[in-house]
């Protein structure tokens, strides 16, 4: 649209028609962005749910099995990991559904903009204030399971990496049980076959790093994983998104 | 090529019945349209058609002359869908929730505008609240904003007087005839009467599944 269009004169001049929308794009994916970002820092328990749940498990842990700190330096690389996918998936079942039951999604799919440029930047936000802060959090549980020094930033870096390419895998799951009532469980059967390469790998680095072995060739496959996720995973939400909507 | 939505040879299936079938339906700038129908006759299912949203349909539809499929971008650009659940988020306020609908639009738009066209339709004081906290009427209204905000020429209107009190259809009705006055088109159900005018036809549904017009 161009500036033209607005201001108080068109009002009573006759309507133009647009042409087809030239530029907007960013200025959508900027607003949805920040909409997304303004709307989960208002609703903070969504965000504090996925992190009190990871830490709870993670306490749970060494109470029963046992505090044998030897023990817990070797499962402690896999618990981590384990916990912080389930606490990943447990986030996505809201990703789209208020949008869904608010009409907002619908509008979302009428705008004149690419959605899947619009569905990445949901998927960003959801990263953001889920991913991310499990990935910082990590360390801290870490210390709690005896993980041996020297692998906290690797699995830091490994929750980072991995955690993107999970909420971009679980975001087709997401827009595909959109629709449904109860898509929760659904979700997890769909997205958990995909999210194993990703666990196999990130907890794989971190268990390099306290073996002493070199983790580059672990991160730089979870890199993969991420780009290969990044380039087709927007498409699959546009389409599963569309499926959802017309069904 | 001026504005113009045609469907020609509409059939739409649910449930083994067959919502309306062989329904031609020709939408041209200055004329709102109306379609009428008793519950669950497809008047949803049809403006959802109609609005590029279903794909699950038969027939054609034409915007501007040229297929549907063809020229969607274009055809999104210019229109505007108000539907059942008003599209509004509880938890950002009123102005926000406008400038995110400007934005998916292409244009970053400007403060005074939103103020204005919220002050149109009366929610002139209510700008930073939660629309969470307004009532079901208000967060009509809210979306109803939008049809003051956006210039765009096509509205498909999914009972826009739901919660609506009697000043507010009124300013409405004469706001729909406004917009056709200035080259527009409208296509809408309500239950609502609505005022009559050279530019209203209806299109009745139901009646054992063929689509009339009138």
């Amino acid at each position: 649209m161009s500036s033209a269009e607005s201001g108080p004169a068109r009002r009573d001049g006759p309507l133009p028609l647009a042409g087809e929308p030239e530029g907007g794009a960013m200025v959508a994916i900027r607003a949805t962005l920040k909409r997304d970002l303004v709307l989960m820092l208002r609703r903070r328990s969504e965000v504090l749910n996925p992190l009190v749940f990871f830490a709870l498990v993670i306490t749970l842990f060494p109470i029963g099995i046992s505090p044998d700190p030897e023990l817990l330096a070797t499962i402690a690389p896999g618990l981590l990991w384990v916990a912080a996918l389930l606490a990943a998936l447990l986030s996505l079942d809201g990703l789209f559904r208020s949008d869904y039951e608010d009409g907002s999604l619908e509008q979302l799919l009428l705008s004149p903009q690419p959605l899947a440029a619009l569905a990445l930047a949901k998927v960003a936000v959801h990263w953001l204030l889920t991913g991310l802060p499990l990935a910082l959090m990590a360390p801290v549980l870490g210390i709690m399971l005896s993980l041996p020094a020297g692998s906290y930033g690797v699995l830091a870096v490994s929750l980072a990496l991995g955690s993107a390419s999970l909420s971009l895998i679980g975001a087709i799951g997401a827009a595909l049980t959109v629709g449904l009532s109860r898509g929760g469980v659904l979700i997890s059967l769909l997205v958990l076959p995909l999210y194993i390469p990703v666990l196999i790998f990130g907890a794989g680095a971190v268990q390099a790093a306290i073996l002493g072995a070199g983790v580059s060739a672990h991160l730089a496959i979870l890199g993969a994983l991420l780009a290969v996720a990044l380039i087709f995973a927007p498409w699959a939400i546009a389409a599963s998104l569309r499926i959802s909507i017309n069904g | 090529m001026s504005l113009r939505l045609q469907a020609r040879k509409l059939a739409c299936e649910r449930d083994d019945r067959w919502l309306f079938h062989d329904l031609d339906l020709d939408l041209c700038a200055g004329e709102i349209v109306r379609v009428e129908g008793p519950n669950g006759s497809g008047k949803t299912t049809l403006l959802k058609i109609l609005s590029g949203q279903l794909a699950d349909y038969r027939g054609e539809l034409f915007w501007r002359g040229a297929p549907m499929r063809r020229v969607r971008r274009d055809f999104l650009a210019n229109l505007l869908y108000l539907g059942h659940a008003p599209g509004v988020k509880a938890a950002l306020t009123a102005l926000e929730n406008l400038a995110w609908y400007q934005a998916l639009a292409g244009a970053s738009g400007d403060e005074d505008d939103r103020l204005a066209a919220l002050e149109t339709v009366g929610l002139a004081g209510f700008e930073d609240l939660p629309t969470g906290q307004l009532s079901a009427g208000q967060q009509r209204r809210v979306a109803l904003a939008r049809l003051e905000l956006m210039p765009r020429p096509l509205w498909v209107l999914d009972e826009p007087f739901t919660a609506i009190d009697r000043e507010g259809v009124a300013a409405l009705e004469a706001r729909l005839e406004a917009h056709t006055r200035r080259g527009g088109c409208v296509l809408v159900t309500t239950h609502h009467a609505l005022r009559a005018s050279s530019a209203l036809r209806s299109v009745r549904l139901g009646e054992g599944g063929a689509g009339v017009e009138r």
